[in-house]
């Protein structure tokens, strides 16, 4: 039985493999029936609209079935039950389990209780490997992924969707650039981590300083949350801003990604310019996720 | 007293007729492994602590004997975390009875707590902490935190 729950279970065939499957189905080589008897459980314990969508329409477009509980608040799973429990009672309905959850092991927790396959659809500031999935897949689509250059600017410390890809992307030998505010960094353990696996990271203070430098610039939302008061809030998240000025004279192929909802990282008017990949990855969801359903129902 | 017996290096601390030198652990680490072997001020074994000890091999070494106690493999385990070049001797009539090392457990079952408040272990959930012991840090295999440092801090 194959589970799916963190990108560090991943190997590179693995992946390689899984990225091979979702562009044969993006070219709609697939079979709109090949998962008709099966049913899909999506356990979500935090409100996220677009995974959650993006996991239904999958399985919907290969002709599978979705259950889903319609608010946790009303149901038993409020009510003190664990989630040992909940999963080895949904186990018992569905082919497999989708799982969205505000602890982080929640997923790996799951699939040590449940009888089908769990896919972690994330654990709180944990992993969300299908995220990264399909931001490699959406690298991949433009570029080799091997041993390019990356750049991960924003909150890199609480920011789960940068911890994953940057361990994915020391698969393939990239090198890392990194840019955050100050206490927001790439967690220091994170990085040893991926230079102990032969990856070069690098820390900038300023995006000017590489921009021009970079294959891929990831963005990602730096949250409100993090500062003590809005003026503080407004002087860094403007720092980090993307804007077409900043991305004048850089590589032509260069494409910037985010894993969206973006506030004020990325003007607007960047979405119009040729390096503008992050509706298009969001709309990856689906073929990626196709992919990861094929492979754990298979 | 049992006057007969030479005492063991450097007459630092009086002999024992049973029980367990603990030797060569790492310098400074010697109260961290009074603590896994749950010694505090009020036990009553009598245990002797010499740190900072020269040592040929190490340079510095800690060394503890307890008397009338020998240790679990679950307490070897542990302060192989904090002490991965300590021979345990178990004493017994004021004689080196048996001597081992210890070796560093692939993971840990149970044995510290994740410091991450976020993680499932720390939830109400049917389950134990499980990290991997990797060369410099311990990886909980639930929430990817990594332990760096204070081990014994984190034991439960
Ligand atoms: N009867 C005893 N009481 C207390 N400590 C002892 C006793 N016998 C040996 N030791 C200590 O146990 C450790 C191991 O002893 P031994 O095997 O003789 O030395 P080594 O390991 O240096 O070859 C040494 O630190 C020694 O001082
Ligand atoms: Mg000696
Ligand atoms: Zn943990």
């Amino acid at each position: 039985m194959k589970h799916i729950i963190s990108i560090r279970d991943l190997d590179r065939p693995f992946i390689d493999e899984l990225i091979n499957h979702a562009n044969h189905i993006a070219s709609q080589h697939f079979n709109a029936n090949s998962l008709s008897d099966k049913i899909l459980a999506l356990l979500f314990f935090e409100p996220s609209t677009r995974t959650r969508m993006s996991f239904e329409a999958a399985m919907a477009r290969l002709g599978g079935t979705s259950i889903s509980v319609g608010s946790i608040e009303a149901s038993s799973i409020s009510k003190g039950e664990t989630l040992a429990d909940t999963i080895r009672v949904v186990s018992g309905y569905a082919d497999a389990i989708v799982l969205r959850h505000p602890k982080e092991g929640a997923a790996r927790l799951a699939s040590e209780f449940s009888s089908v396959p769990v896919i972690n659809a994330g654990d709180g500031a944990g992993q969300h490997p299908s995220q990264t999935l399909l931001d490699l897949y959406t690298i991949q689509q433009s570029l080799p992924l091997d041993g390019i250059d990356v750049g991960m600017i924003g909150d890199l410390r609480y920011g789960r969707t940068a911890h994953s890809l940057t361990y994915a992307l020391s698969l393939y030998r990239c090198r890392i650039h990194v840019i955050s505010p100050k206490g927001l960094e790439l967690p220091p353990a994170l990085i040893g981590e991926l230079r102990d696996r032969g990856t070069e990271v690098i820390e900038h203070e300023h995006v000017e300083d590489i921009i021009k430098e970079l294959d891929v610039l990831y963005v990602t939302r730096i949250q409100r949350e993090r500062f003590p008061d809005s003026a503080s809030y407004f002087d860094v998240s403007s720092s980090y801003k993307v804007t077409t000025e900043l991305l004048e004279g850089v590589r032509s192929h260069l494409i910037v990604l985010h894993p969206l909802p973006r506030v004020d990282e990325i003007d607007p008017e960047v979405d119009t310019l040729p390096y503008a990949r992050y509706f298009e990855q969001s709309r990856n969801g689906v073929p990626v996720r196709m992919a990861m359903l094929q492979e754990v129902l298979k | 007293m049992i006057r007969s017996v030479p005492p063991p290096e450097g007459l630092l601390i009086s002999p024992i007729k049973n029980g367990t030198v603990i030797d060569h652990i790492t310098s400074g680490e010697a109260l961290n492994v009074l603590k896994i072997i749950g010694i505090t001020g009020t036990t009553t074994e009598s245990v002797s602590v010499a740190t900072n000890v020269s040592s040929g091999k190490t340079g510095k070494k800690d060394i503890v004997k307890i008397e009338n106690r020998e240790l679990r493999k679950e307490e070897m385990d542990r302060i192989a975390l904090i002490a991965p070049h300590v021979s345990i001797n178990i004493i017994r009539e004021f004689k080196v009875f048996a001597k081992r090392g210890v070796e560093r457990p692939k993971f840990l079952l149970g044995v510290v707590r994740c410091p991450n408040p976020g993680c499932i272990t720390n939830a109400h959930e049917p389950i134990s902490s499980r990290f991997e012991v990797l060369p410099n840090v311990l990886h909980c295999m639930y929430c990817d935190w990594l332990i760096t440092t204070d081990i014994t801090g984190h034991m439960i």
